[in-house]
């Protein structure tokens, strides 16, 4: 039995030897670009980060996205972003940048204490 | 939850590296995609989340069989829905294994190949209409039991992309058990149609849990890691206790002779599963195999121009 084991949501499946194999065929789709995407829930609300999907050009991503994550209601706005043009803080997210914030406790209103008697603050 | 710690590590040790990944997991909180882990972790996540994904994508094949012939408009739109949804529960979950450096066409190409799997019960046939009803039942009722757990998986991405997914499965399970409701208030050879639909399903459906926890090698590594929250003979127990009394509303027979209330757990005792069944049809023996593979294959291929052309377009209108 250990040829199999119970991985996904969808249950049992076999990890053991397969079916035959044949050559691949060369596929376009493999040059088209990830795009991340962000909904904006409903108005009022940021946009947020909710997957990615791989799209040929930015307007068939966008009603891709639609498609993909909006299917009942769960936005009135999509933005993407081809992955690429991401700048991000650092290579990973174990990160000194931060670092600095973590001593500065005197930036927390709770940093303070006021008398109680004090109203309004 | 708090944050994590800040004084992470910068250099490339490796001890370091690995005892803050234990750390993050001991503590519950989430693995991100750029954080270091362990190559079996990544190994094991990707795996399961194309394996998962795959399963998803091929599971539109035994419903959307019935598309065309669904009895009326309303139960057409509602099974197209759920069908879509099976492919965008597909896309949220390669999106997925893409932050963990997968490659999404590849996936699909192993699928295609056989390097990679999908789940067996996508192997047995609709036979009749009270199949798409059973398969939301029992099938998404037992793929609910599995992927619940997984909304706290310790990868972020697998545990959002299971949140999504879980949050339009009962959808799935609720239209399933009402069109057999629908059918039980029919005529006699509707509801013989349920109880032969149920007859077929309501083992493999036990099946998809995996093997007995006494012949999961791999269960323990992955719950160690937090990938996996419960044992496969948990989430199959608590499949049954929740199923058994959805049955008798509806008014069907559990084919399982041995299926009785244990009075001293409160929990449903249940008959011997044929695990050479389940060892045939995932090792391609199964009823439906070649064909749910040949037809993703002809998917990919045959609507290979349309992609082409898609690229084609976007090229000509970049320069």
């Amino acid at each position: 039995m250990s040829e199999l084991t119970a991985e996904g949501g969808h249950g049992a499946v076999p990890t053991g030897p397969e079916v035959p194999v044949e050559a691949k065929p060369a596929l376009s789709r493999r040059d088209w670009p990830l795009y991340e995407v962000f909904v904006r829930g409903k108005r009022g609300l940021n946009h947020v980060h909710v997957g990615s999907l791989h799209a040929p050009d930015d307007e068939m991503a966008v009603h891709a996205a639609r498609d993909v994550y909006t299917r009942r209601n769960e936005g009135v706005s999509i933005w993407v972003v081809k992955a690429a043009d991401i700048t991000a803080s650092s290579p990973d997210e174990k990160d000194p940048m931060f670092a600095p914030s973590g001593d500065k406790v005197y930036r927390h209103p709770t940093f303070y204490e006021i008398p109680e008697n004090v109203p309004h603050m | 939850m708090s944050a994590p710690p800040l004084d992470r590590p910068t250099s490339s040790d490796e001890h370091a590296l690995q005892a803050l990944f234990d750390a993050t997991i001991a503590a519950g909180h989430r693995i991100e995609p750029r954080d270091w882990m362990p190559d079996g972790y990544r190994k094991t996540l990707v795996r399961q989340i194309a394996q998962h994904a795959h399963s998803e994508i091929i599971g539109m094949q035994p419903e959307g069989d019935w598309l065309l012939a669904a009895p009326s408009l309303r139960r057409k739109a509602i099974l197209l829905a759920k069908v879509q949804d099976e492919a965008g529960h597909g896309m949220y979950l390669y999106s997925a294994a893409e932050t963990l450096g997968a490659d999404r066409a590849d996936l699909t190409d192993k699928l295609i190949e056989g390097r990679q799997k999908y789940s067996s019960i996508f192997n047995y046939p609709t036979l009749t209409y009270a199949d798409v009803g059973v398969i939301g039942w029992l099938v998404d009722g037992a793929a609910i039991c599995n992927q619940v757990p997984l909304c706290r998986s310790s990868y972020g991405p697998y545990a959002r992309a299971m949140i999504r997914v879980c949050k339009e499965e009962s959808f799935h399970q609720r239209q399933g058990y009402e069109l057999l409701l629908t059918m039980m208030a029919g005529t006699d050879a509707q509801r013989a149609m349920v109880q032969d639909a149920v007859d077929r399903w309501w083992w493999p459906s036990l099946m998809m849990f995996g093997p007995p926890d006494t012949d999961s090698p791999n269960s323990a590594q992955s719950m160690a890691w937090g990938i996996k929250r419960h044992s496969n003979d948990e989430l199959r127990q608590r499949f049954v206790d929740m199923t058994v009394p959805q049955a008798e509303v509806l008014g069907v027979t559990l084919p399982d002779p041995d299926l009785s209330l244990d009075p001293e757990t409160g929990r449903y005792r249940f008959g011997p599963i044929d695990w050479d069944e389940l060892k045939r049809v995932i090792s391609g023996r199964g009823p439906c195999n070649a064909e749910r593979i040949a037809r993703r294959r002809a998917a990919r291929d045959d609507n290979a121009w349309v992609t082409e052309a898609a690229t084609a377009y976007a090229r000509k209108h970049q320069s």
